[in-house]
């Protein structure tokens, strides 16, 4: 029998997320069952890049009947052979269930995760072997770049992705195809492209999730910038913390050369193109295009000053083009399906789709991808389910760490660059963390600002000397010790560093304690003029515990977990607790059998 | 070249295509403060001192590094721009040791000099106030010392360091609040492949690194009565020391040094140009040899003791290229522990030699082990400029009203040949100067080397064509070196000076350095040579002398002995 | 690869890899696979079926489901061509599956002699 035909194909996620939940051992469980049963020629197991839905991993997807088990075990994978592979029987306690209907869901087009999405950036992802060309390739791959190298000009490309009206999606949101007019306008006997995949926000993972489930749409969008630009070399830089999307990658330049999608004269068409990976050790602020190519260059990270923009003096002096993972990833979808296609997705300036690492306090988390206008109301409740424990709704942070933080009276703000910007926060990576009414958000403005500050490259003064001192003043005030005056200092630090730092990341550092300022200035002042933090989260201001003598029935469990001592009988067969002793853990609460200690 | 017109502070100016904001404030007569600008290095961009507000969307612009565009209209000193200054100036001072009273740049510091320009007062300062830099202080280098605590990360001195030394001793280190500047896995200062030339001292704003002083051991030395105190000074301090007593840049002052160092209380007062023609014999007379034997050619000269650290880390294997004789430094304090002591009769045990120099790294040249040949210490201190005028202004002595008085003849009387070898180009010419004239009987026309980058000339001397190059500041020694390494180099003579202009713009110099002081100190010595009755080295009167007396002749024994040296591989760290 | 067309040489070929994994309205073939259905053979029809399949390239769903009680009939396999009845043929062997695939599911004739049951659509 030829390898090429298989009644059924087990999809095994081997991203990141899932190969750290168990899916490696659950293929090797799978290999050994298939071989037991003899169904090694019939069934074919494929290892796929990230379906997003990282928190269900590990996955796994059952063609032809396209079955979605998650959360899978082990032990689970003989029944899945015997029930599902042999007699045709879904195993059903292995189905999502949707967390507001409590339904199984067999089909992955059916979970309200998925259904609600628009994949074209990760159209791919977990739907092919991210190590086979062919399977890229047998889905459309490399057509677009066929079709640019040997039916378009580099003009005619560079109107169809300005027209298309793509924007950056690491963060500036600049047009793309002015980006690549610009570096097609600069002359020169060498130009580079170059791939940013040097994705550092907290909690943000697309680009890696493109990189390991889908590798060759970024070489294939590589290719056809290099072409439209003018470029004969291209390096894809990308944190040396992303193994597996580096391995991945390697394996998928290594197939393109062997085709010859990359290399010289490309479809016949005498255009060369080499690419290399360049392996950053992890700075945050290499994300800047020029402390990127500093690095790339050998040099320390460090952001230079612009102009000159890369486009006109880039790598090593000459025009470079630097683009995000997740912008090239369009690129094959607008040249294939032209930018009339493309730009009817969005809203009036935000073309296409963004992906979202869609985190926090939140039922379904993962990577999703929707149509720019989505609604954020959408986002948190179609798709993510609602807030776990269905808790109320408080904020929601965009943008990583130098976005901001977007409170319940604009849930229907429809996403998109600008009106993200309008109400204080940004587009960012991606990056969206949905806080409900137990988070602090003075301690959220200083978790964000605490990761840029010791993240900042440390070249211009107000980013480095300024954002500490922003730091400093926010640990004191969750401290308890904040004084009048913070707050005027707080904002005028901020709007001081936004207006002179050197690039991008201290412009923005401030934008999670500006925002807060804006929407929950209350909690501000609360520590500060009350000494309280509503929210009960900052040690030194949480309100300390107190019985209710009413219902307590004197059992005494809470004495015995108390670390401080706290708790003493009280005149009756009650306890009480000592508030001067009380640090407000919270322990006492939580053991009480019948509910009878609150906090404040 | 295109024109750009732009409006600053109301006023219209027209400017190249290029130009920066900062420089286009200059033509209309606004100097906006900064701090890590520096006119000789690349562009920074970094201390955001130099904020000027874009008039059209009230937008702050870092002038330093912002190209000028067609009808711009900026405003220098509006109201936020200016806030936004004193801002980052404050942010500064929150993490600055402030203790301007104790600090070596106290008086020169420019961050003092915005800061009481900028009216900042310790209460602004407080408001921000928090966690301060500490990390330890690098006090191990033997001619400069660093002071992590005090340093703005400018950037000045890694990039000097990097762009026009080419050595790249200093980086970044560390992210954010933490970053420092520092060497190579943090390794002290005397371990690492800095060439001791002091350029990062000259061009740091602030006190974060300085020379390593020595002004104490020389009181010691003076207070002392049984000590002999002889004192030498290098060609160029006559035309720098000026500077520190108001007189204006190039004003040559040789009078009143003499004078000073006498008041000073040094026994005897000599030039270390009197060793600066001998060296031009030595060397001369070796250069002759290889020139004939056609052997380790091109040569290569020693007595920058900057260049040839940075020789023995980088280029160890073209070092029998380099001229064996010693400096003028160490020529000189040999023979004053030996010729001098002899002469006067003073047991060269109760000798104390000391150096008045440009230079940070004849601190290191004196303390290497090869150098001694008087079975003592041979330098037994060097001063900097800057450390000697501090000394005088220390007891007080009125440099202006000084007479001007005579060095002491026996190791004083000099040529104009020993003056030039204060600035760029003036070895070569010295040793030309004597080269030709001993073989072909003819002088020598000026040679006219310039004061930038590599500069090359060529000699008829008699049938021959010899042909010199110079190269001042080590990132332009590395290219003529690159091509000696490769065989390439059809040069004969090779004059290199570790500091741009030579010693003129040394790193123990008065500050500010800047191109225009080198230029006009450069003249001061130039004009001083010109001037000279004797501009050739080998009719000097006291050297015919000491050759008679005491070496025989040019390359004698007794001159190997004393007068010429060896050189080490070192590390290329 | 030399051209576009190439590549595009190049996706036919691959394209049957990926077929599996594309179910929309493909005629669909259903072997029954329980203990009884395999006792009596089943594994054999199934392989019958993807011998077929890779012979002629055919692009088809092969799923399996278990006992359906019939089971003295077994094997048993059903075709459903898209918005077609599905029809349940049983006492197979190697031979008639051949016949079904190129007379029902290729040319969409029922093989009338071999049906055990028909399910309206």
């Amino acid at each position: 029998m030829k390898d090429t035909i298989y009644r059924s194909h087990v999809l095994i996620c081997t991203g990141t997320g899932c190969v750290s939940s168990g899916a490696k051992n659950i293929k090797h469980e799978l290999q050994d069952e298939l071989a037991d049963n003899d169904l090694k020629n019939e069934i074919k197991i494929v290892e796929t890049g990230c379906h997003g839905f990282c928190e269900k991993g590990p996955i796994m997807v059952v063609y032809p009947e396209g079955v979605f088990y998650c959360q899978v075990k082990e032990e689970d994978v003989s029944e899945i052979v015997e029930e599902h592979l042999l007699k045709g029987r879904i195993v059903e306690r292995l189905l999502f269930k949707e967390p507001m209907t409590e339904e199984s869901i067999p089909s992955y087009e059916d979970i309200d995760f998925y259904k609600k999405q628009h994949r074209i950036a990760l159209a791919n992802c977990g739907k092919i072997n991210p190590e086979s060309i062919n399977e890229y390739i047998a889905n459309g791959g490399y057509e677009a770049a066929g079709k640019a190298l040997t039916q378009m000009t580099p003009e005619e490309i560079i109107k169809e992705v300005k027209e298309a009206g793509l924007r950056g999606r690491g963060g500036g949101g600049f047009p793309t195809g002015l980006k690549w007019q610009f570096a097609f306008d600069n002359n020169s006997d060498k130009k580079y492209v170059i791939c940013n995949a040097d994705e550092g926000d907290p909690g943000a993972f697309m680009d890696r999730s493109v990189l390991e489930g889908d590798p060759h749409r970024i070489i294939e969008g590589m290719l056809i910038n290099a072409y439209a630009i003018g470029a004969d070399e291209g390096y894809v830089y990308v944190r040396a913390e992303y193994p597996l999307a580096i391995d991945r990658l390697q394996k998928a330049i290594d197939a393109a050369e062997d085709l010859g999608l990359l290399g010289e004269d490309i479809f016949g068409s005498g255009f060369n193109f080499n690419l290399h990976i360049k392996k950053g050790a992890g700075a945050f602020v290499c994300g800047e295009e020029t402390a990127l190519m500093a690095s790339i260059e050998g040099k320390r990270g460090m952001p230079n000053p612009r102009p000159p923009y890369p486009a006109e003096k880039g790598l090593w002096g000459k025009p470079t083009n630097i683009n995000n993972v997740e912008t090239l990833a369009n690129i094959p979808y607008i040249i294939n399906e032209g930018s009339e296609v493309f730009s009817s997705i969005g809203t009036e300036n935000s073309k296409g789709t963004k992906v979202f690492a869609l985190t926090g306090k939140i039922k379904n988390t993962g990577l999703v991808e929707v149509p720019m206008g989505t609604t954020l109301q959408e986002v948190v409740y179609d798709i993510g389910g609602g807030l776990t424990d269905d808790k109320d709704f408080k904020a929601i942070q965009t943008g990583g760490p130098s976005g901001g933080c977007i409170p319940e009276d604009y849930l229907a703000l429809p996403i998109d660059y600008d009106s993200l910007i309008e109400v204080g926060a940004m587009m960012g990576s991606g990056g969206m963390v949905v806080m409900d009414d137990s988070t602090c958000m003075v301690d959220v403005a200083r978790f964000f600002l605490s990761f840029t500050q010791s993240e900042s490259c440390g070249k211009c003064t107000p980013c480095r000397e300024g954002t500490k001192r922003m730091l400093e003043i926010l640990n004191r005030i969750c401290d308890g010790e904040g004084k009048d005056g913070d707050i005027r200092l707080l904002e005028q630090l901020g709007e001081h560093i936004k207006d002179t730092a050197l690039c991008g990341l201290g412009q923005t550092a401030p934008n999670p304690v500006l925002s807060t300022l804006q929407y929950f200035r209350n909690e501000y002042e609360a520590h500060i003029y009350d000494n309280k933090c509503p929210a009960g989260v900052c040690e030194e201001l949480a309100a300390s515990f107190t019985i209710n003598i009413d219902s307590c029935i004197g059992c005494g469990q809470c004495v015995k977990v108390c670390p401080v001592d706290a708790i003493s009988k009280g005149d009756g067969k009650y306890y009480i607790i000592d508030e001067e002793v009380c640090i407000s853990c919270g322990a006492c609460a939580k053991k009480c059998p019948v509910d009878a200690i609150f906090q404040g | 070249m295109e024109k750009v017109t732009l409006t600053i502070d109301q006023q219209k100016v027209e400017v190249e295509k290029g130009t920066t904001v900062l420089e286009a404030a200059k033509e209309v007569g606004i100097d906006v403060p900064s701090l890590c600008y520096h006119p000789d290095l690349t562009l920074h961009g970094a201390c955001r001192v130099c904020v000027v507000e874009n008039v059209e969307d009230e937008s702050l612009m870092a002038s330093c590094v912002s190209p000028v565009r067609e009808g711009m209209e900026i405003s220098t000193r509006s109201m936020k721009a200016r806030r936004a200054r004193r801002r980052n100036v404050e942010l500064l001072l929150a993490n600055h040791p402030n203790d301007c009273l104790g600090c070596d740049r106290n008086g020169t510091c420019e961050l003092q000099d915005i800061t009481h320009s900028l009216g900042i007062t310790q209460k602004d300062i407080e408001e921000i106030s928090g966690e301060v830099r500490e990390v330890p202080k690098d006090e191990t280098g033997p001619a400069l010392k660093r002071d992590p605590n005090k340093c703005i990360l400018c950037g000045r001195c890694v990039r000097v360091c990097e762009e026009v030394q080419g050595v790249s001793a200093l980086q970044f280190s560390n992210r954010g609040f933490d970053s420092i500047v520092t060497t190579a896995f943090d390794l002290p200062q005397s371990e690492i492949n800095c060439a001791n030339c002091g350029q990062c001292a000259t061009v740091c704003p602030v006190g974060a690194i300085t020379e390593v002083s020595e002004i104490q051991k020389v009181w010691n030395a003076i207070e002392d009565e049984d000590v002999h105190v002889v004192a030498q000074t290098a060609p160029s301090i006559q035309a720098t020391i000026g500077e520190e007593f108001g007189y204006k840049p190039g004003t040559v002052v040789t009078g009143e040094l003499v004078s000073a160092l006498r008041k000073l209380g040094f026994d005897s007062v000599f030039s270390t140009e009197f060793t600066a023609d001998l060296t031009i014999l030595e060397e001369g007379t070796e250069f002759l040899e290889r020139l004939i034997e056609n052997k380790n050619l091109p040569h290569i000269t020693s007595c920058c003791p900057g260049w040839v650290k940075y020789a023995e880390h980088n280029y160890s294997d073209l070092l029998n290229h380099l001229s064996t004789a010693k400096s003028p430094q160490q020529m000189f304090s040999a023979l004053s522990k030996t010729y001098y002591a002899e002469s006067t009769n003073i047991d060269p045990k109760d000798i104390y030699t000391v150096s008045i120099m440009p230079c940070t790294a004849k601190k290191f040249e004196k303390d290497r082990e090869e150098i001694n040949a008087s079975n003592l210490k041979d330098t037994d201190a060097v001063l900097t400029t800057r450390e000697l005028a501090r000394m005088i202004k220390e007891v007080g002595i009125q440099f202006e009203n000084l007479n001007k008085e005579e060095y002491d003849e026996l190791m004083g009387k000099h040529t104009g040949a020993g003056t030039i070898f204060g600035t760029t180009g003036g070895v070569a010419e010295a040793a030309v100067r004597t080269v030709k004239e001993k073989l072909t009987g003819e002088e020598l026309e000026r040679l006219n080397l310039g004061f930038k980058g590599i500069n090359e000339a060529e000699v008829e001397i008699g049938d021959r064509t010899i042909k010199v190059a110079i190269a001042n500041g080590l990132r332009n020694a590395e290219s003529l070196l690159d091509e000696v390494r490769a065989g390439e180099s059809d040069y004969h003579f090779i004059e290199v000076m570790a500091c741009p202009h030579g010693c003129v713009g040394g790193g123990g110099q008065p500050l500010p350095i800047n191109e225009k002081h080198k230029e006009l100190r450069s003249e001061g010595l130039t004009n001083t040579d010109e001037n000279s009755v004797v501009r050739k080295s080998h009719e000097n009167p006291m050297i015919k002398k000491l050759y008679e007396e005491f070496l025989d002749e040019p390359n004698s024994e007794r001159a190997h002995e004393l007068l010429h040296t060896t050189f080490k591989c070192r590390q290329k760290n | 690869m030399k051209s576009l067309e190439d590549l595009r040489e190049m996706r036919k070929e691959v394209e049957k890899e990926m077929q599996t994994r594309k179910n929309t309205n493909k005629p669909k073939v259903i072997i029954g696979m329980g203990t009884c259905g395999i006792a009596a053979g089943a594994r054999e029809i199934l392989q019958a079926v993807m011998e077929e399949m890779d012979k002629r390239d055919l692009d088809i769903e092969v799923t399996q489901t278990g006992c359906i009680g019939m089971c003295e009939k077994e094997p048993l396999m059903d075709v459903k061509l898209p918005g077609k009845d599905r029809i349940t043929y049983g006492n197979l062997d190697k031979e008639d599956v051949k016949r079904i695939i190129v007379n029902h599911v290729i040319n969409g004739n029922v093989v009338d002699e071999l049906v055990i049951a028909r399910l309206e659509e």
